[in-house]
Formats: structure tokens, sequence, C-alpha cells
């Protein structure tokens, strides 16, 4: 497991971003990005056409490794794990067993323990986050509302996830008994987590992050990295907003950088309500 | 005396927490403001390319790499190593690196993360038992000068992970732990086990004088 987490570990502090062919990988890996998630389309696109959304043509993925350096990711449909086999066999350094794909199975996520890849999962909850940790994920990330350019649901998982963490660590003994009811999740982890103040694997944000301050709020709420996935490249500006999101995740803290790296962007990527959504892909997965 | 711990992207943390857990007081170095009065440096694990951009951009590279030349005691593990290291290959052509330690190191040269594993690691000069060792996406030392003291090297013995027929490079006797006046560099991750002795090694060598 150390070398399996310990991808993540090195992944911290950057910007993991979503392209679709080797000339939008270059960029991304031309501005800085730590890792990039080979998938077909974005998922505002995919929230745009509707249908049944899979894993990408091995044939994109293998023209993405052999356009870069840095790590590549792919997508599996969640419980699918037919598709993960394919993703592990072309030698993909990370798999994401994603919602914003279409759900291949209504009642189990893929036993990523049987792989050699490590594997990301969404999670909306902290009782979520533990289920997939104990199915065998090596990073967490929130599930936010991909596709929208809207970081609201986000900011709810991150602040439900680490609210939780936070609180577990004041609970006594004979209380965790009662977390780990609470939250669906085994005693062990909550017991890590009482004795670590940390989730028992990395944390990242995903779903919705457009803007270098996006990046830098959900930083400043405890994420330890970032995905940007339809807020890149559906923005006016990709190659300044893409370096404008790695200098603002690097220096999180630091107001008068993301001033600086935030000015003359151009537009971001069109936001959604919430609200006015047909289709949630956060409520996916359990 | 402070050492400190470039802290743009990587595994920061970790490095961080054994230092402290040694006893020594760490900084998180950001800016070349955070450079004055370090008697220690570690490059940490993490992206290369991605650290190498970011230390142009916050401008730092330049007073560092001045720091360093100076004698400034540094630790670089993995994307450290490829930092400090005088030759990279299949690293960007924009790449920069420090080129402290007379070594050829190729950027992945094991392979992608199914070829991560994990080994221990015998070093003579730390007595028994072998350091455990992580590698991952790790860089593969194909040559090290003659000024450089190849204080490990890759064992035969049996590795956690990563598949032998999968890996493209790195056989019995690659130099995994180098060390070439104040510079020690690692292929693995000594900050994610819970053997301290490399950083020990790492915390002595900055109490000498340059």
């Amino acid at each position: 497991m150390t070398v399996k987490r310990g991808l993540a570990d090195m992944l911290r502090g950057g910007v993991i971003m979503d392209v679709v062919d080797a000339e939008q990988a270059k960029v991304a890996e031309d501005a800085g990005a730590v890792a990039v998630m080979a998938l077909e389309r974005v998922p505002s696109d995919i929230r745009r056409d509707g249908g049944v959304a899979r894993m990408s043509d091995p044939a994109m993925i293998q023209g993405i490794q052999a356009a870069v350096t840095v790590p590549v990711m792919a997508k599996a449909r969640i419980g699918h794990f037919a598709e993960a086999q394919v993703l592990a066999a072309l030698g993909v350094d990370y798999i994401d067993e994603s919602e914003v794909l279409t759900p291949a199975d209504e009642a189990h996520h893929i036993d990523k323990w049987a792989f050699d890849i490590p594997f990301v999962c969404g999670a909306t909850s902290l009782g979520e986050a533990l289920r997939r940790i104990s199915e065998g994920a090596a990073l967490i990330r929130s599930k936010g509302e991909a596709g929208t350019g809207n970081v609201v649901e986000a900011v709810r998982h991150l602040r439900s996830i680490l609210g939780d963490v936070r609180r577990i660590t004041q609970a006594d003994s004979a209380e965790l008994y009662a977390w780990a009811k609470e939250l669906a999740a085994p005693i062990d982890l909550v017991r890590q987590i009482a004795a670590t103040g940390r989730l028992p694997v990395p944390l990242f944000c995903a779903g919705g992050i457009a803007t270098p301050a996006d990046a830098s709020l959900v930083m400043q709420l405890g994420a330890e990295a970032v995905f940007v996935g339809s807020g890149i490249f559906k923005s006016a500006d990709p190659v300044r907003r893409a370096s404008a999101i790695v200098e603002a995740t690097a220096h999180y803290a630091d107001a008068d950088l993301v001033a600086k790296v935030s000015a003359g962007l151009g537009e971001a990527m069109p936001g959604e309500e919430i609200g006015s959504l047909e289709v949630h892909l956060a409520d996916r997965g359990w | 005396m402070t050492i400190g711990v470039l802290a743009l992207q990587g595994d920061v943390r970790e490095h961080s927490e054994v230092l402290a857990s040694l006893g020594e007081v760490c900084r998180p170095v950001r800016t070349p403001d955070d450079l004055p009065g370090l008697r220690g440096m570690v490059l940490p694990g993490g992206e290369s390319t991605t650290l190498s951009m970011l230390l142009e951009s916050s401008g730092l590279f330049d007073p560092l790499a001045g720091a360093l030349r100076g004698g400034l005691a540094v630790l670089g593990t993995c994307a450290g190593m490829i930092l400090l290291a005088t030759r990279v290959v299949d690293g960007r052509p924009d790449q920069r690196h420090f080129g402290l330690i007379d070594l050829t190191v190729r950027r992945n040269g094991y392979g992608r993360q199914e070829a991560s594993f994990e080994c221990p690691i015998a070093v003579a000069s730390l007595g028994d038992p072998p350091v455990p060792a992580v590698f991952i996406r790790a860089p593969l030392v194909e040559e090290a000068g003659p000024g450089v003291e190849v204080l490990a090297t890759l064992p035969s013995g049996p590795r956690v992970g990563g598949e032998d027929h999968r890996r493209r490079g790195g056989g019995d006797g690659t130099p995994v732990l180098c060390r070439q006046g104040r510079v020690l560099v690692a292929a693995f991750h000594p900050e994610l086990t819970t053997d301290r002795r490399v950083h020990r090694l790492f915390v002595e060598m900055t109490k000498t004088e340059a």
C-alpha cells in the first residue's frame, strides 16, 4: 500500500488536468500539471450530450501516454472492473473509478485491492470516503458536481469530510463505535482517523474548479491537490488559465500571488446553478 | 539553525515530520525570502517538471542554486535527485536542474507506476538492518562520476509490487543512494517509511563545516 498511496503523496500541492487529446496533454504539462486525466469528453460535454459515458478509447489514452512524461490517469465506470483491467493493461498510472461516467453496477464498486495500479474514488462524505478506502482506494477526491464550473458542491463535500475528521479526533473510544455505525464504515479506519487526525489516504478536490481563487479556496479548506476538469479547456485562454491555477494551488495561502495570476485571464468556463441541473453526478456511487 | 524543506509541490509534510521527530526545526521554503539562516535544505519527492517550473516562477531557482553552490547541505529524494543531478535524460528540454552531483539520471527510468516497488536496501555506512526503500516512478541512475560516493545499490532480492517484467531499467548494482560533498540523493523515498537513518545521516552532514 505504501507504493500505491505513495504516488498520491507525490502529487500533493499539484494540479491534475482533464485532457481529451495529445495536444491538450502537452498544454497541461507545459503549464506545470503534475498529472493528466485522459478522457474522450470533459464532464461539461458529457453532461450536455447525455447518453451512456464509458471508458475512453485505448488508442486515445496511448496517444496521451506517448505525448507526456507526467503520470497519466484514466477513468473507469463505477463497478466496471473489466474496464479497470483494460486500463491496467495499458499501463495507466492511476485509475479513477468515476461517477462522471455512467455506473456499470448499482450495488458494487470495484474491488480495488485486486489491482497493483492505484485507484482514486470520489466521495461526498466521510462514510463514503472510508467505504472506498476499505475497498482499496489509495486516494480520495471530493466529487463536487463535475462539468458545472460551480465549486459549491466540492466545498460542501470537503467541509463534510474534514469536519467529521475533526469531530472524530474529539471522540472518546466508546464514541468511535457510534461513529463507525453512523458512517457505515470499518471501525479500524475510524480509529486510525482518531489517532492521526487525518484521512488514511490523501484527499484531493475535484468538481467545479474554474478559477485560481477556486483552487486557493479548496486548498485552504484542506484539500491536498486539485483536479480541474472542464475548467481549463472550456475557458477563453486555456494556456494562461492552466498555469495560473498551477501557481495558485502551489501558493494557495498567498493572496497577492493569487491576485496577480488571476488578472486578465479572460472568460472562465460558463457556470451552472446546481438547482437547474437535470443530472446530479455526485449522487452516483454509494 | 533551521533546515528548509522546498514547499512548492510534493511530499513536503513527510520530510518535515521526519526532521521534526529528529529534533530539527524546519521551515517551508516557497520564496527567496525563506532562504536566509538555513543550514540544510531538502528537495522532496514530487513531479520534477512541475517543481522546476515553480522554482523558476517563484524566483527561487537562482538564489537557491547560489546557496547550494555556496555549500548549503542538501538532501534530494526522487524528484529532488533529478533536480540535483548534472545530467537528466527523458526530461523536458526546458526543465532546469541544479547540477550539483555528478550523475546521469533517467526520469521514470524504472518505468510507469506499474513498475513502482518496495525492497530493502543494504547501506554499509548505516549498518544493519537494511533500509526499507519505496521506489515510485523512480529516477534511474545510469552513470555516477568518479567524485560520487555510491552509498547503496539495488539488490538482487525480492521486490514487493512492480512486476519485474514491466520494469524498463534498473538491474542489480544500480546506484540508489549517493553522496558528493554536501549533496545527498536517494532514488527512493526514505520519508515514506519509519526508518530515519537516511535523514539522520543528512542531519549529521548539515552539522559539519562546508
